[in-house]
């Protein structure tokens, strides 16, 4: 079987659900090899052992984070070569994709992005064209890189653990020369909620809510869910640019998709066609996004959000 | 400045988008020019204008590669302002991924820098169609350039950019030197329509059109035949069909939630 290498970015104290799954599935595909940016917490190579990585890199240089994509690529790219690595997997954020895309040229290797699957042979599995067309597609070139989505494996430890050994890889200096530089960052205060793009449930407002999110957010926290919302609800500021789904704003695919407020034109359903159950509240029944719900209710998300929220906080006890 | 924006002529997002034929190419029936590309070009065309726009020298290339469809999103670009246009088409072309897409773009680019050097790419954030936002990266790779994607504001002194960006967990600044291949986000700015001045200058402005042997790129090296990824398969996801539909009346909140506890969703 072929090499495998997984890329961890600042993985932190404990690795993050879509890092085990990228794991999981580097193990269906060969021997998995990761390289890690940023510091490797103790508890963080206990896993690593668990989930039967063979061997773990670290950058020879500790200020990657200090430059946009290009330094990462080019550390991914000699360490894929230590590992004689056949496939490198990413996460599917903005930055995974474009530190793929530049490994890819680095690598002369054929880029997959949001891939939901991949059989033995190298074939990945997405769905394009705002979720119209589900396809198959494959690297024609000796290495692939491919970018994974969350929540499409069932993350589960190897038979055996493994001890892997850590080893240091030099990050070439041309990654950093002409790279922009981040001069300045500042962290956003935590939500407390899941991630958007990685979120299993997702609540999202609309036009309809007219200002007020609160039941939004509300039923969300009952549930666990990320909070999203359509471009009219960014664009009147109800709400943070960061929640936007559909076309130009995110993409998810959660197992539930709860619209509260939404009509659903094209651009806003093109966002959520790959959720697995889309629940619909909209006091028009002449909405489009009934046309696509698996539960529609015609009525006031005012009424119909909280007293869903009161029930499932009575029923959870 | 010399600024070249990337405009992409796609299928219009209101209809029906098709794979079609050999290799499973998008249709471009009904195409437009893709939506995100517009706040490159606003972008563009702001920064020349604060610098005294064309009559001060400041060019805005819009460079569009496609079929010969693809004029279209190079003509309207001109109609919103841009000062020339160019358009890369070559039968060969037809099929290229990000990678062979960027190769090509890249070499556009080398062209148009002839003589008089490009100070700053602009891209949209993604394509409308292929949606895969490798393409701004890859060329930047190709031409050894800073990249800075996703901006959410821009501002160039001298050689020097200084961009914000806009992540889930945090806001960055970050700067570059130019020459620099930026992307750019539906934040930025809001994008001028074309007035009937603009429709009526752009009739005279110039659009060049460029072939692969006019920026010497050997055609094995792009579309189907030079592309690092095939697709082998493509299946039309059947239509979501409409599911239990109810009206409100006082309980739907609680039916709500036996829907999800049935769903085995809570």
């Amino acid at each position: 079987m072929a090499n495998v290498l997984v890329f961890i970015d600042n993985p932190g104290d404990a690795l993050k659900k879509s890092t085990l799954e990228l794991l999981t599935l580097g193990r269906s595909l060969g021997e998995t090899a990761v390289a890690v940016n940023g510091d490797l917490h103790q508890d963080v190579s206990a896993t690593l052992a668990e989930y039967g990585v063979t061997a773990v890199f670290r950058p020879s240089a500790q200020d990657l984070d200090d430059y946009l994509v290009s330094a990462k690529a080019a550390y991914l790219a000699a360490a894929a070569g230590a590992a004689s690595a056949g496939t490198v997997l990413l996460d599917n954020s903005p930055e995974g994709k474009e530190i793929a895309a530049r490994l890819g040229i680095r690598l002369n290797a054929g880029v997959i992005t949001d891939v939901v699957a991949v059989d033995a042979d190298g074939t990945a599995h997405k769905s394009v064209l705002a979720g119209s067309y589900t396809t198959s597609a494959r690297a024609t070139t000796a290495v692939s890189v491919l970018t994974v989505k969350a929540n499409n494996v069932t993350p589960e430890p190897a038979s055996v653990a493994s001890a892997p050994e850590t080893s240091t890889v030099e990050v070439p200096a041309d990654g950093t020369a002409t790279a922009a530089r981040v001069t300045a960052r500042e962290q956003k205060a935590a939500s407390g909620r899941p991630d958007l793009s990685d979120a299993r449930i997702v609540v999202a407002g609309g036009r309809g809510v007219d200002g007020d999110f609160g039941p939004v957010e509300q039923l969300a926290d009952a549930l666990g869910a990320a909070v999203g919302a359509s471009r009219a609800a960014t664009d009147a500021g109800w709400i943070s640019h960061d929640a936007q789904v559909g076309q130009t704003g995110k993409t998810v695919s959660p197992q539930l998709y709860i619209s509260a407020g939404i009509s659903g034109a094209i651009q806003q359903k093109a966002g959520m066609q790959t959720a697995k159950v889309i629940v619909a509240v909209n006091k028009d029944a002449e909405s489009p996004i009934f046309e696509i719900a698996d539960f529609g209710i015609i009525g006031d998300l005012f009424d119909v959000l909280p007293q869903a929220t009161e029930e499932i906080k009575k029923r959870k006890g | 400045m010399k600024i070249i924006v990337l405009v992409k002529h796609v299928p219009d997002a209101q209809f029906d988008r098709h794979l079609t034929g050999e290799g499973y190419t998008t249709d471009r029936n009904e195409s437009i020019l893709s939506e995100l590309d517009e706040y490159a070009l606003e972008a563009a065309l702001q920064l020349a204008e604060a610098r005294g726009g064309a009559k001060a020298g400041n060019q805005v290339i819009a460079l569009s590669m496609g079929a010969s469809g693809a004029v279209n999103a190079v003509k309207k670009s001109l109609q919103m302002g841009a000062t020339e246009g160019v358009h890369l088409t070559d039968s060969a072309l037809a099929g290229s991924d990000a990678a062979a897409t960027s190769l090509a773009l890249a070499a556009a680019i080398r062209h148009i820098g002839t003589g008089a050097p490009v100070d700053l790419v602009l891209t949209g954030m993604a394509s409308t169609d292929g949606e895969t936002s490798l393409v701004p990266a890859q060329l930047a790779e190709r031409l050894g350039l800073p990249q800075v994607t996703f901006a959410s504001s821009l501002t160039v002194d001298g050689g020097r950019l200084t961009a914000r960006r806009d992540a889930d967990t945090y806001s960055e600044t970050v700067e570059a030197t130019l020459p620099a291949v930026v992307s750019v986000t539906d934040q930025i700015n809001e994008p001028r329509y074309p007035n009937f001045k603009g429709i009526i200058a752009a009739k005279r402005k110039s659009i060049t059109t460029l072939s692969l042997a006019d920026i010497g790129v050997d055609p094995a090296h792009v579309g189907h035949a030079g592309s690092w990824t095939t697709v082998t398969a493509a299946e039309e996801r059947p239509p979501r069909t409409a599911g239990t539909i109810i009206t409100d009346e006082g309980d739907a909140g609680i039916k709500l939630v036996d829907f999800l506890a049935a769903q085995k969703l809570l």
